[in-house]
């Protein structure tokens, strides 16, 4: 019999096309998603070299990151922006390859759309010059961020050379309470695990928590995977993989279907399999969370209060916490809830999809966003979520409440166009990562699910969502 | 790919950990489509105290006398020294071109981001992992004197200081050795393309949904 193996195993073993001595391999990939940062300079190394992309087939490209969220048919004013765009088109153009254009229906953050169309498939390896690439692993899949040499390495040669990352399985065992979301899963175990404790591992999200999540759930989870430090998050196949993907665009049918469906039902680690760290987390004691500082793991439930950097015994730390709540402008000991917002950011490749819009919908339905709040916006993740989000009237629910309903992309959450953080302003987001100034120059960052940041925008400061619902 | 032997350079102490992508390029740099100049607003937002963009000139901004990169000898620096996990965050190469671009060739720290440490070696930055307490340590000498020089040895993979040296460094042999004679990666790929070509053929048979 041959050795049990873990998910990411098998999905390693599969792609190698050879190794070297020293145990680097050239892994090959199946799907290459493609957005407007980071691939202009690879595009220009291909050409200067002469060389030509390997499998254009492979590649789905998608402008996301600079496009504005108002009204498009003024096109992108930034000329810097603009131009950028542009160059993805004359690229996709020039080499062939498939791109929702700004004005296709289909357009929209890059690891939304990539799962829409079933160019996402359970077994894939999958990569992306964008470090949220590890959503794609929600699926069974492999899939990690890459550096924009490696976006050029894989135009040209269809592979990277890649050394295997260790095996961590973190388990979130038992039902977690009402309420309370993937987010804050994944938040809890970041929490938990620290910004780099998973750097060097490939993580397997595992237990019934998990099991028990959707597919988009599943994603949210993955999707910030390299918030602790771990290149790619994956989740064993299981029925609701499966049901997800029949009848994409993308996904095979009739035969190659079935063939298909036999070979993604292996996609799990068997019994037995080695993970060089497991962790353990009881879903039950996760509550819905808040971050407090300017980085991930600075995260804390909605019924504690800001820490305090006295009580850390690590120099290092104490000294970051410091750092950060100078930056946040919070006094340690403030219970969060007493915490107020400024604007409100509801989007995301980490939660701006269908379910998300409607977890966030129930807590606004009928229900007026706070006066303190300046700016309170929902962005979609794709046209396609944006239009079937109108067709169930989640946008009116929104626009009624107070709410923004814009047109699909990044937006606030890196604050590449013009959505943004002023100096001093504090936002609840739905979105991955609270650096400084990540939101605009100056701006602070809570990172907070779907349903906890309406709450916020309801009233006005930090509120349990599971209360309010 | 420029190839790295040996450097000798002053050490700019960034007492900090979590040194993120974002905070060594904000992202309005990230809109150029570029893969040069990004030197004069590494660090932009701890570097300047007003805000910077891709069209604004930064010979008339107003500089934050503060922050490390901003005082002599640290200026002139062409290694780096930071706390864990150097790098995280956003996979943007940009931040290792930005680090290029201003002088680096070395960053020293006890961990750093996977992405971010891949981007180093495909732009000759080396990125060189050294225990919490030797970094602890050059902290240290460091602030007894500042402008300090250490001389990095990749083929012996050894750091020393003066005259002395204080610590050895891992890296993978494959990595080591494209670093040492600045190959280039896909070229090197590309010598197996009949390889490349022999793998898919059998997947098409075995995996025909993926073509
Ligand atoms: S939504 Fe944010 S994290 Fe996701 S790809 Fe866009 S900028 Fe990156």
């Amino acid at each position: 019999m041959s050795k049990a193996k873990t998910l990411y195993d098998k999905l390693w073993d599969d792609h190698v096309v050879r190794s070297e001595d020293d145990g680097t391999a050239l892994l090959y990939i199946d799907r290459h998603l493609v957005h407007e940062v980071t691939s202009p300079q690879a595009f220009e190394g291909l050409r200067l070299a002469g060389r030509k992309p390997w499998r254009s087939s492979s590649i789905v490209a998608v402008p996301d990151h600079n496009v504005p969220t108002t009204d498009r048919s003024q096109g992108i004013t930034d000329p810097v922006a603009k131009l950028q765009v542009e160059t993805l088109d004359s690229n996709c153009k020039a080499f062939g390859l498939t791109e929702f254009t700004m004005s296709d229906v289909r357009q929209g953050i890059v690891h939304v759309i990539g799962p829409e169309q079933g160019a996402t498939l359970p077994g894939m390896t999958v990569v992306c010059g964008d470090s949220h690439t590890s959503t794609h692993g929600a699926f069974g899949a492999l899939a990690f961020g890459i550096g924009t040499s490696e976006v050029e390495h894989v135009l040209a040669t269809q592979c990277l050379m890649q050394n295997k990352s260790k095996n961590m399985l973190v388990s979130v065992d038992g039902e977690v309470g009402v309420g309370v979301t993937a987010k804050d899963i994944v938040l809890a175990i970041i929490g938990k695990l620290g910004t780099a404790g998973g750097t060097g591992y490939a993580i397997e999200f595992g237990g019934d928590a998990i099991r028990a999540l959707s597919i988009e759930g599943r994603m949210t989870v993955c999707n910030m995977a390299i918030e602790a430090g771990a290149r790619a998050g994956m989740v064993a196949v299981d029925d609701t993989t499966i049901d997800y993907v029949k009848g994409r665009p993308y996904s095979p049918t009739g035969e190659t279907l079935e063939k298909a469906v036999a070979y993604w039902s292996t996609l799990h680690s068997d019994d037995g399999a080695h993970f060089d760290e497991v962790i353990h987390i009881n879903a039950a004691d996760i509550k819905p969370q808040v971050t407090w500082g300017t980085s991930p793991e600075m995260v804390v439930d909605i019924e504690s209060r800001v820490p305090n950097p006295d009580d850390e015994s690590d120099r290092v730390k104490a000294d970051g916490m410091r750092k950060a709540l100078a930056y946040m402008g919070l006094e340690a000991g403030t219970p969060i809830s007493e915490i107020a917002v400024d604007k409100v950011f509801i989007g995301s490749c980490t939660n701006s999809r269908i379910e998300d819009l409607r977890d966030a919908a129930k807590i606004a339905e009928g229900k007026k966003v706070a006066d303190n709040i300046k700016l309170a916006m929902v962005v979609p993740g794709s046209g396609l979520v944006k239009k079937q989000a109108e067709e169930e009237g989640l946008d009116k629910i929104f626009i009624e409440a107070g709410f923004e309903w814009r047109e699909p992309g990044c937006s606030m959450c890196l604050a590449m166009n013009a959505d943004r953080l002023e100096a001093g302003e504090r936002c609840a987001s739905t979105s991955n990562r609270n650096f400084e100034g990540r939101q605009g120059q100056g701006g602070r960052t809570h990172l907070v699910s779907p349903a906890m940041a309406a709450a916020a925008a309801i009233k006005g400061h930090f509120a349990d969502a599971t209360e309010l619902n | 790919m420029q190839a790295f032997t040996q450097h000798t350079g002053i050490v700019a102490p960034m007492d900090r950990p979590n040194v993120d992508t974002d905070a060594i390029i904000p992202k309005q740099f990230l809109k150029s489509i570029k893969r040069s100049g990004f030197g004069p607003n590494a660090f932009d937002d701890w570097r300047y105290l007003d805000e910077g963009g891709p069209d604004i000139d930064n010979a008339g901004r107003r500089i934050n006398p503060d922050f490390i990169l901003n005082q002599p000898p640290f200026d002139k620096a062409t290694i780096l020294l930071a706390r864990e996990n150097f790098g995280c965050g956003s996979s943007r190469e940009h931040a290792v071109w930005a680090l290029d671009d201003f002088g680096f060739r070395v960053v020293i720290a006890p961990s750093f981001a996977d992405i971010f440490y891949n981007n180093s070696f495909k732009n000759g930055l080396l990125p060189i992992v050294l225990d919490a307490d030797v970094v602890d340590e050059l902290f240290k000498r460091i602030a007894e004197k500042p402008g300090l020089e250490i001389s990095i040895d990749l083929e012996a993979q050894t750091v020393s200081c003066e005259g002395e040296e204080i610590a050895s460094f891992e890296i993978d042999a494959f990595r080591k050795h494209n670093m040492l004679n600045g190959l280039d990666d896909i070229a090197l790929t590309l010598q197996h393309a009949d390889e490349i070509k022999a793998y898919e053929e059998k997947r098409k048979q075995s995996a025909p949904w993926l073509f």
